[in-house]
C-alpha cells in the first residue's frame, strides 16, 4: 500500500516535472523558430537591397575577373540556404560584419549605443509607471467621473500624437522658450568623457565617479525626452491600470473589505491594487518593449546617440550592415521583452503554472 | 403641410422596414443589422466627432483644388517663414515662402492615399492568412501562425525602416514596408474567429451539401470575420498614419516637394526655435486626424462588437 503510494506519487511528480520540462522545451523551439524566421527576415531584406556588395568592395572600375572573384569570396555564388546557414554562423558569434560610416565591426558600435537608448527607455518606463499606475487607480476609483474622463483623454491624446512632434514642441518650448532643460544630446560638450565610462549608463555612472556635476547635466538633458517618451507608456500603462481595476474593484472580496471596516485607501491601494500587481507587471514589460519603437524617433529629435538613431544614421548613408545589424539587435531585444513579461506572469501568477 | 405628412409617413415607414424584427430577405436583415449599428454609433457623441474629423480629412482631399488659396508647390521668396494670422496665409508660410495651409490641404491627399492603400492590402491579406490557417488546421495552421508571430516579433516603425532601406525610400515603398508590418494582427484576429465559427452547425450543413473548402473560407468564413477585422482596422489607421509620417519625418516616405505632414515637420525642425509654426502645424493636422480615427474606432467596437461591453 505504502509503496504504491509512494510509486503514484513519486510518478506524479515525475509526469508533473515531465510536463514542465516539455514546456520550458516547447517554449524553446517556438523561440528558436522565431529567432530564425527574424534571422531569416533580415537575411532577405540583405538580399534584395539595391546596393550591390561585390561593387562596393571593388569599385567601379574593376575589371570583370576580379568582380566574379571577390563575389566568388564574399560566398555570393553559393547557394542561398548556403549563404543563409553563414549568415546564422556570423550573426551566432557576434559577427555583423563592418559599418560603412564608422569603419568599426557593427556589433561594437551596437554595444557602444544600446546603453544610451536602454537609459532614455528606462526613465521613460519609470515616468510611465509611477505616473501611470496612480493615474488608471484613480480613474479606475472615480469612473465615470471627471478624473476618469481626463485620464482617458490624456491616454486618447497619447494615442493620437506623433512622438516626434510631440519631441519637438517640447524642445521649443522647455528649451527654447523658457530654458527650463538643457538641449539635444546626453550631455553639453564640455562634459563629455569627464566620468569613466564603467556601465555606458551617464547617470549611473556619474553617481559611481561621485561627479553631481556630471549627473546634474545628464539629467536636466535626459529629462524632456523621457518625459516625451514616457507619455506614451503613460498612456498604456495608466489605460491598462484602469480596466484592471475596474475588474478587481468588482470583486466580491473588496466588499467583504469594506464591511470589514477597512479604510477605503487600505481596500483600494493594498487590496485591489495587490491584485492587479500580476498583470501589470506583463504589461509594463510590454511597454518597455514598445517603447524601443517610439525611441528611434525620439532619438533623432533629440540627437540622442541610441540604438534608433544608429540605425537611421546607417540607413540615410546605405550601411546595410549597420542597419540589418542593429535590427536584429532590437528584433532580439524585443523578442527577449515579451519573453520576460511570459515569465515573469507564469513566476507572480500560480494559477499560470 | 400634406408634404410634411406624406414625408413623414414614407421616413416612419422606412423606419419600421429597417428595425423590423423579422426580415424578410436577407438584404433587408443586413440593413437591419447595419441600420442598428448605426444607431449605436449615432448614441456616442466622441464617436461622432471622430466622424466628423474623417469626413473633413475626406472633403479637404477631394476639394483641396478649390480649398486651398495657393498652389501648395508655389515658391515666394518674398514671403518666407510668415506667422500664422498673416493676411492671406491663414497658417502663415515655409521656408521657400509656401501657404502652410494649402500644402496642408493638399498633404491630406497623400496621408489619404497612404491609409487607403495599407487598408486595402494588410487586412485582406491578414484575412486570408488567418482565416485559411484557422479552417485547415494541422501543419498549414502551424506554418501560417509560425510565419505572423515572427512579423510580430520586429517593432513595426524598425521593421518597416529596414524594409525601406532595401526598397528605397519613397511614398510607395513606404506603403509597402507598412503593408508588410501591418498584416499579422488581422491574421491573428481572422485566425480567433475562424476556429470559433468552423466547428459550428451550419459550417457542418454546407460541408455536407458539398461545398469545397475554398468556397467554406471565402464564401463562409470570411464574411463573418469581417467586423471584427473592420474594427481593428479602424483603430490601426491612427497607427498606419503617424507610421508613415515617422518615416516621412526621416526622409524615408514622401520625398520633397510633396506635402506629406511628416516630411513638413521634418523641414520645419531646423525653424523649430524660431518660427515654430512651420513644424507645429502639420503636427497638429497629423493629431487631430489620428485622433478622430482613434474617437471613430473606440465607437464602432463599442456598436459592432458586443463582447466588449463596458
Amino acid at each position: 500500500m505504502s509503496l504504491t503510494g509512494s510509486t503514484s506519487g513519486g510518478r506524479r511528480a515525475w509526469l508533473s516535472s515531465r510536463s514542465g520540462v516539455l514546456k520550458g522545451g516547447r517554449l524553446l523551439i517556438s523561440l528558436a523558430v522565431t529567432m530564425l524566421g527574424l534571422l531569416l527576415i533580415t537575411f532577405l531584406i540583405g538580399r534584395v537591397m539595391p546596393i550591390d556588395p561585390v561593387l562596393a568592395v571593388v569599385g567601379e572600375r574593376a575589371t570583370n575577373e576580379v568582380y566574379e572573384a571577390t563575389r566568388a569570396s564574399m560566398g555570393l555564388d553559393d547557394p542561398l540556404i548556403i549563404q543563409f546557414l553563414n549568415y546564422i554562423g556570423e550573426v551566432v558569434t557576434g559577427d555583423f560584419g563592418n559599418s560603412l560610416l564608422t569603419s568599426r565591426p557593427v556589433i561594437d558600435d551596437i554595444a557602444r549605443v544600446f546603453p544610451a537608448t536602454l537609459e532614455l527607455a528606462s526613465v521613460a518606463t519609470l515616468l510611465g509607471v509611477f505616473i501611470g499606475v496612480p493615474a488608471g487607480v484613480i480613474a479606475a476609483v472615480n469612473a465615470g467621473r471627471w478624473p476618469d474622463h481626463i485620464v482617458r483623454l490624456l491616454g486618447l491624446f497619447g494615442y493620437s500624437m506623433p512622438v516626434f512632434w510631440l519631441g519637438l514642441m517640447g524642445l521649443m518650448i522647455f528649451y527654447g522658450k523658457l530654458d527650463w532643460v538643457a538641449g539635444p544630446g546626453r550631455l553639453d560638450i564640455f562634459f563629455d568623457d569627464v566620468v569613466p565610462q564603467v556601465t555606458g549608463v551617464i547617470l549611473i555612472d556619474s553617481l559611481l565617479a561621485g561627479n553631481t556635476e556630471v549627473f546634474a547635466n545628464a539629467l536636466s538633458h535626459i529629462i524632456l525626452p523621457a518625459s516625451v517618451l514616457g507619455y506614451y507608456s503613460l498612456a498604456y500603462i495608466s489605460r491598462m491600470t484602469r480596466s484592471f481595476m475596474l475588474e478587481q474593484l468588482a470583486q466580491e472580496y473588496v466588499t467583504t473589505a469594506r464591511v470589514k471596516g477597512l479604510s477605503e485607501w487600505m481596500v483600494i491601494w493594498r487590496h485591489a491594487l495587490g491584485n492587479v500587481m500580476v498583470p501589470l507587471i506583463t504589461v509594463i514589460a510590454l511597454s518597455y518593449a514598445n517603447l524601443l519603437e517610439g525611441s528611434v524617433l525620439t532619438e533623432i529629435v533629440f540627437a540622442w546617440p541610441g540604438i534608433g538613431f544608429y540605425i537611421t544614421n546607417a540607413l540615410l548613408s546605405a550601411d546595410m550592415n549597420a542597419v540589418l545589424g542593429g535590427t536584429v539587435m532590437v528584433g532580439l531585444v524585443f523578442v527577449g521583452l515579451n519573453l520576460l513579461s511570459d515569465l515573469l506572469y507564469r513566476v507572480f501568477d500560480p494559477r499560470a503554472r | 403641410m400634406t408634404d410634411h405628412a406624406i414625408s413623414h409617413g414614407r421616413r416612419s415607414a422606412w423606419l419600421a422596414w429597417l428595425t423590423s424584427e423579422t426580415p424578410s430577405s436577407r438584404m433587408q436583415a443586413r440593413c437591419v443589422q447595419w441600420f442598428l449599428g448605426w444607431l449605436g454609433l449615432a448614441r456616442n457623441p466622441l464617436a461622432m466627432l471622430g466622424l466628423a474629423i474623417v469626413l473633413v480629412l475626406i472633403g479637404a482631399a477631394i476639394f483641396a483644388p478649390l480649398l486651398a488659396p495657393y498652389d501648395p508647390l508655389a515658391q515666394d521668396l518674398t514671403r518666407r517663414l510668415l506667422p500664422p494670422g498673416t493676411a492671406g496665409n491663414l497658417l502663415g508660410t515655409d521656408e521657400l515662402g509656401r501657404d502652410i495651409l494649402s500644402r496642408l490641404l493638399y498633404g491630406a491627399r497623400i496621408t489619404l492615399y497612404v491609409v487607403a492603400l495599407v487598408v486595402f492590402t494588410a487586412p485582406i491579406a491578414g484575412l486570408i492568412v488567418g482565416t485559411v490557417a484557422g479552417y485547415a488546421g494541422g501543419w498549414v495552421d502551424v506554418v501560417l501562425m509560425r510565419m505572423t508571430d515572427v512579423f510580430l516579433a520586429f517593432p513595426r516603425l524598425v521593421l518597416a525602416l529596414a524594409f525601406v532601406a532595401a526598397l528605397g525610400p519613397g511614398i510607395g515603398n513606404a506603403v509597402l514596408a507598412i503593408a508588410l508590418t501591418s498584416w499579422p494582427p488581422y491574421a491573428r484576429i481572422a485566425r480567433a474567429e475562424t476556429l470559433t465559427i468552423r466547428n459550428s452547425d451550419f459550417i457542418s450543413a454546407i460541408r455536407l451539401q458539398g461545398a469545397s473548402p475554398l468556397r467554406i473560407v471565402i464564401g463562409h468564413v470570411m464574411p463573418l470575420c469581417l467586423s471584427s477585422v473592420i474594427v481593428r482596422v479602424t483603430l490601426d489607421m491612427a497607427g498606419i498614419i503617424l507610421t508613415a509620417a515617422g518615416l516621412g519625418f526621416l526622409g524615408l516616405g514622401a520625398q520633397p516637394p510633396l506635402p506629406e505632414w511628416g516630411a513638413m515637420i521634418s523641414t520645419g525642425r531646423q525653424f523649430i526655435l524660431d518660427q515654430w509654426w512651420v513644424a507645429a502645424m502639420p503636427g497638429l493636422a497629423i493629431f487631430t486626424v489620428s485622433l478622430g480615427f482613434n474617437l471613430l474606432g473606440d465607437g464602432l467596437r463599442d456598436a459592432l462588437d458586443p463582447r466588449s461591453g463596458r
